[in-house]
Parts: C-alpha cells; structure tokens; sequence
C-alpha cells in the first residue's frame, strides 16, 4: 500500500468512526429548513431566490468538518510521522482532503438533490445542481485544507477558521449559485471545474507548508 | 535601500525621523487636497455635489488594495528569508490597509445613498471591497490568535499569499456575478470618466493616503520592535 | 528472525555547531557530536534542557537556527529515521492492525503483524481499537513502528516511559538488534535503559 493509499483509508475509516457524514447532513438539512422560516413558505419567491441558498448550507455544513482536520494529528503526534513518510507531505494532505470529500463531499452533493427540491428547484435542474455541489465542495474542501492547516495549534479555532476559509469559498459559491439557479450554466460549470482542480492543486500545497511551521 | 534598513537598529534610527516627517506630509497633503475636493474642483455632472466623497472613497480604494501588495512582498521575503522586520512590516501594515478598506466601504456606502436611494449597493467593486476587507481581518486574527511570534509570522506570511491569489480571482468571480445580476447599471461606483480638473484633488488625496500609510505604517512597527525589546528583557531577566 | 536485514552501507550521523531555540529562547548553542554504524547515543539533560528539541532537530521536524546535521551512509535519506516522540501518534478509536498497517503503508515497510504480536505482546489486542490499551501497551505499540519499517537510525524520545521491566526488556532487545545490525540509536531518557551507551550527550545551555 502506497503512503496515499494507506492515507486515504485510515481517514474514511476515522471520518466513518467519527459518524461520518451524519453530522454534516443533519447540518445541511437544518441549515436549509431554516431558510423557508426566513423568507416565508412563499412558493414564487422560493423558486426565484431558493435554490441557490443551497449553497449556504453546503458551505456552513463543511465549515464544520474542518476544525478537527489537522489539530488531532498536530496533537497526538500523527503530523509528525506524516513528515517521516517518503511520500511528500503535499501528497498525504491531497490524500486527506480526497477523504474527506468523498466522505463529507459527495454526500452533501447528494443530499443537494432533495434539499433544491425543497427550495423549489424545478426537476430538470437538480442533477446539475448535484453536480456542481460535488465540484463545489472539492473546492471547500481545498480551501478547508488551507484553512485548517494554518488554525491547527489554535485552541477553538473555528471562528477564525470561518473567517479564514470564507473568502475562499466565495467563487464557488458564486458560480454554484448561477448553475442553480439556472442562469448561465455551461460557463458557470466550467469555471466551478477550475475552482475544484484549483482547490485541489494548490490547497495541499499551502496546507503543506503551514503544517511543517506547525509541527516545529 | 531595503538592505541598508534591514538592520533593526538602523531602521529605528531611520524610521525615528522619517515617520513623523511622513505624518507631517500626510497631514499637509490632507490639508490641502480636502478643500480642494470639496469645494473647488468641478461637480459632476451626473451626480452633482454628492460624487466629492469619490476623492475620500477612490484613494482610499486604490490604496487599500495597495497595502495588501505591500504585504504580499513582505510575506515573500518573510518566507524565503526570514528577516523580522518584514514579519514586523507586514503586520504593521495589515491595520492599515484594513481601515483604508473600512473607509472604501462606508463612503461607498454614503455615496450611494443619496445616488441610488440604497444604503448598500451589491455592486462588483464593493462585493470585492468586502471580501478584501474580510480577508484583512482573517490575517489580523490569525496574528493574535498564535503565541509564537515567528510561528504566526510564518503562517500569516501563507495566509496572506493564498490571498493574493485568491483576490483576482474573487475580482473575477463578483464581476462575473454582477454582469450576471445587473445588467443594465446606468450608474456604476466608478462614475463618469475622470476629466483632468479631477486629477488634482484625486492625486492630491492618493498622495496623502501613501504618505498616511507610510507613517502609520512606520509607526506600528516602531511599536513593536519596542514591544520585542521589552519581551526579550523580560525572557532575558527571566532565564537567568 | 529480526524483521530488519543488516543496513548495507554504514549509515552514519554528524552533527556540527548546532543552535537550537524555541519559542524565543534559545536552548543549547554549538553543539557537536558524531555517531557511527552500531551506536547507542544517550541523550541527557535536565528538563525543558532541549532534549526532545534535539531529536526533533534530528528529525528533521524542527529548523536549527545554525550547525549542520548530516546522515551519510543510507540506501535512501527519505526513510533514514524514525522518531518515536513523547505522543505515540496513535488514534484512539482505530484498532492496533489498522496501526501497523497504515504505519506499513505511509512508511514504507511490512505490518508484520505476527512479528509486532510476538515480540511486543500485543497479540491479545490486534484487533481492538487503542482507547482500551494500556499506557504501557500503547507505548508498545508506538514502538511497534520500528519493526514495521526498516530504517538505519532510530530517534527515541523517552522510550521506555510507560513500560514496566517486560516492556524495558524487549526495548533493550530491540536497540541491541538494531545496533548488531549496524543502525544507529540516539534516545533521550531520564534513567538508564539498559544496556551501557556508546556515548553520553548532554545538553545545556
């Protein structure tokens, strides 16, 4: 087994431990129930303005996920054996980042279909809206990497986490938001693409940098 | 020149004249470039008296943006060299940029009132404004919330690098969406073309927000270094 | 059968003029010393004196502040060293074979599951996860990381803290393995583990 391979495991099965997606879902439904106490149950005005408050929610329920990224393994001296592998730090972060998008990500991509439902999405838009929430939270996750490498010694860090972490997601949640609201969609996917490979080219990159000033 | 003020004693004996000549630059400047924004240079035409906050809301814009370049260098000489007093500069210089930000935003949002009959305008600029804004205080916090001083230099350095990349990219991503969502905007923050009776006041004003910078920024960074000694001291007293 | 063959070359370790500091202060300034194939270095100093700074240095997980640290003499310097700080590194709700097999895979090596069993008694807990072991069978199995990948130079942040006389026994086993094999074992420790060092370091301002 590759240091990849080794990593990507051990971290689905730690998140899995963990509840796995559990928490970030009950997040995201919560966080999306909240927008019709808002805005009224007003079916016209939930379809116009609806959909794209999917993307508020996805990004709140991944917001949560990233405190604990890298603190455990700073503390319980994990970060330091990573530092020891052959593999390149920038590869065992990719490896985590990859973990937790497919464990965290792409559920909350799925469940993007019943809550844009729920915002009063129309039918024929929902599996693009799927698709670009799993791209958007490859580019939260990337982003996330960053953040949670450089708040790793922070004791309850998580607001200055946000505050780190959400001028990054803003590109993708302004291009997610036009696929799901319909408006602009081929351009909008492509440059949500590029958002997600940018994430997850250069957000192991930073993280990997921030972590070796962490474990020093 | 950066090489020669590299040295901390050298630069504290440079920076002990130079920023209080700069305030005083600044402060002139100031002096005169308000009054002449105010009261003597041409109204414009499409908004009349109330388009004069554009000499306060323009530098204050240009320079905001200005300081993060700044930070940005040092950062890169942070990282790569390790020098301290560009961890200093850069820190010093962050309150700085993040008022001048402040001030885009409010006086964006005063012009607008009156102009667009909104307190907030969501327009491409001020959406961008508002993300420089917050990734100034995400920098400033990440400062205060780590205790070892070369440590949270190092990290705020990273910080501050992704978001130099991140900005264009935000820039970008708001223009796109303001396209997107305002398609018709007669008035843009931006106003009309710029005649050349504006270029007094305008650089007059751009000329006091450097000079401005320049002694604030001297001044944090005297602080600290002052701030340093006395901690050292204390290590120092502490150890023996 | 030791699962680790004879290092090839002779690794070798050399440190030169080394400055470390920490948090502003600065611990030991200009230390120097050298460790060939087959050596046990047995780091001491009083608390807070620098000792898991040094190792960490070595590591390569802490940037002196000046000197030189040189390994010579390994097949590949990228698994030279293991380092076995004070934290075991391990997470509570993983089972102990998913530890040896992951430190198998990011490390480089085989998980030797019969191996590690035998030879650090945890055969009785192969599969549960670590937040039921013990101090002393957590400890052990941190130590476990030495047999899963073969690496010339060993980096011991007080081995044997948690280990009862068994546990100090099978240490003691593996350091001299290691050094008949020709690598190197630099630990820092309160007491004497066992076996009489090479060379004594201390460190000081």
């Amino acid at each position: 087994m590759s240091p990849f391979a080794a990593t990507f495991r051990r971290e689905l099965a730690l998140l899995w431990a963990g509840g796995g997606a559990l928490a970030p879902l009950g997040y995201f439904f919560g966080a999306t129930m909240l927008v019709p106490l808002a805005m009224g149950p007003d079916r016209a005005l939930l379809e116009v303005a609806g959909p794209p408050l999917v993307w508020i929610a996805a990004a709140l329920a991944m917001l949560a996920m990233l405190e604990r990224l890298f603190q455990a393994d700073l503390e319980d001296g994990s970060l330091d054996q990573m530092l020891l592998s052959p593999a390149p730090l920038e590869l065992i972060v990719f490896a985590k980042g990859a973990a937790l998008w497919v464990a965290i990500g792409l559920p909350l991509a799925i469940a993007g279909a019943p809550v844009a439902i729920a915002l009063q999405a129309p039918l024929e838009r929902v599996p693009l809206i799927v698709a670009s929430l799993a791209l958007g939270t490859a580019a939260f996750v990337g982003a996330g990497l960053i953040g949670a490498a450089l708040t790793a010694s922070v004791k309850r860090a998580g607001v200055l986490l946000a505050l780190i972490v959400l001028p990054l997601f803003a590109p993708p949640v302004i291009f997610g938001a036009s696929v799901a609201s319909g408006e602009d969609v081929g351009a909008a996917l492509t440059i949500l693409t590029a958002c997600a490979l940018a994430g997850a080219a250069l957000g192991p990159i930073a993280a990997a940098a921030a972590l070796r000033l962490q474990a020093e | 020149m950066f090489a020669f003020l590299a040295n901390p004693a050298r630069f504290m004996a440079f920076s002990a004249w130079a920023a209080p000549v700069l305030l005083a630059g600044a402060l002139i400047l100031f002096a005169a470039g308000i009054p002449w924004a105010l009261f003597y240079s041409p109204p414009d035409y499409q908004m009349g008296d109330t388009a004069r906050i554009m000499y306060i809301h323009v530098p204050a814009a240009w320079w905001s943006m200005g300081v993060f370049a700044f930070m940005v260098g040092a950062s890169f000489v942070s990282l790569v060299w390790r020098h301290v007093l560009a961890d200093v500069a850069a820190r010093a210089a962050a309150p700085v940029g993040a008022v001048f930000a402040a001030i885009c935003l409010v006086t964006g949002s005063l012009w607008g009132a009156p102009t667009w009959g909104t307190w907030w305008e969501w327009d491409g600029r001020m959406t961008s404004m508002l993300v420089l804004f917050v990734t100034y205080l995400g920098y400033i916090a990440l400062w205060s919330a780590i205790e070892d001083e070369e440590r949270a230099a190092r990290l705020a350095a990273i910080l501050c690098l992704v978001g130099a990349i991140n900005l264009p990219i935000v820039k970008f991503s708001v223009d796109w969406w303001s396209t997107l969502h305002q398609p018709a905007s007669i008035m843009r923050s931006g106003g009309s073309a710029i005649h050349a009776e504006m270029l007094g006041p305008l650089l007059t004003m751009a000329g006091a927000y450097l000079l401005l910078f320049g002694a604030l920024t001297l001044m944090n960074m005297r602080s600290a270094i002052f701030r340093r000694r006395v901690e050292n001291a204390e290590l120092r007293k502490a150890q023996s | 059968m030791s699962a680790r063959g004879p290092f090839q070359d002779k690794p070798s370790l050399r440190v030169e003029a080394l400055a470390l500091s920490r948090g502003g202060r600065v611990l030991f300034e200009d230390l120097s010393f050298a460790a060939a194939s087959g050596a046990y270095v047995e780091v001491q100093g009083s608390n807070g004196s620098g000792k898991t700074s040094l190792l960490r240095a070595l590591a390569g997980l802490l940037r002196p502040r000046s000197g030189v640290i040189a390994i010579e003499g390994v097949d590949e310097p990228a698994v030279a060293l293991h380092y076995i700080g004070h934290a075991n590194a391990l997470k509570r709700e993983a089972k102990v074979r998913e530890h040896l097999h992951y430190w198998a895979g990011l490390l480089g090596g085989a998980p030797s599951e019969d191996f590690v069993s035998k030879m650090l008694d945890l055969g009785r807990v192969l599969k549960l996860p670590v937040r039921v072991l013990s101090q002393g069978q957590a400890r052990r199995l941190a130590l476990a990381r030495l047999i899963v990948a073969p690496r010339p130079i060993w980096l011991l942040d007080e081995p044997a803290a948690a280990l009862d006389a068994s546990g100090k026994a099978v240490l003691n086993e593996l350091i001299a393995s290691h050094r008949a094999s020709g690598g190197i074992v630099v630990a820092a420790v309160h007491e004497p583990l066992g076996a009489p060092p090479s060379q004594t370091l201390r460190v000081s301002r």
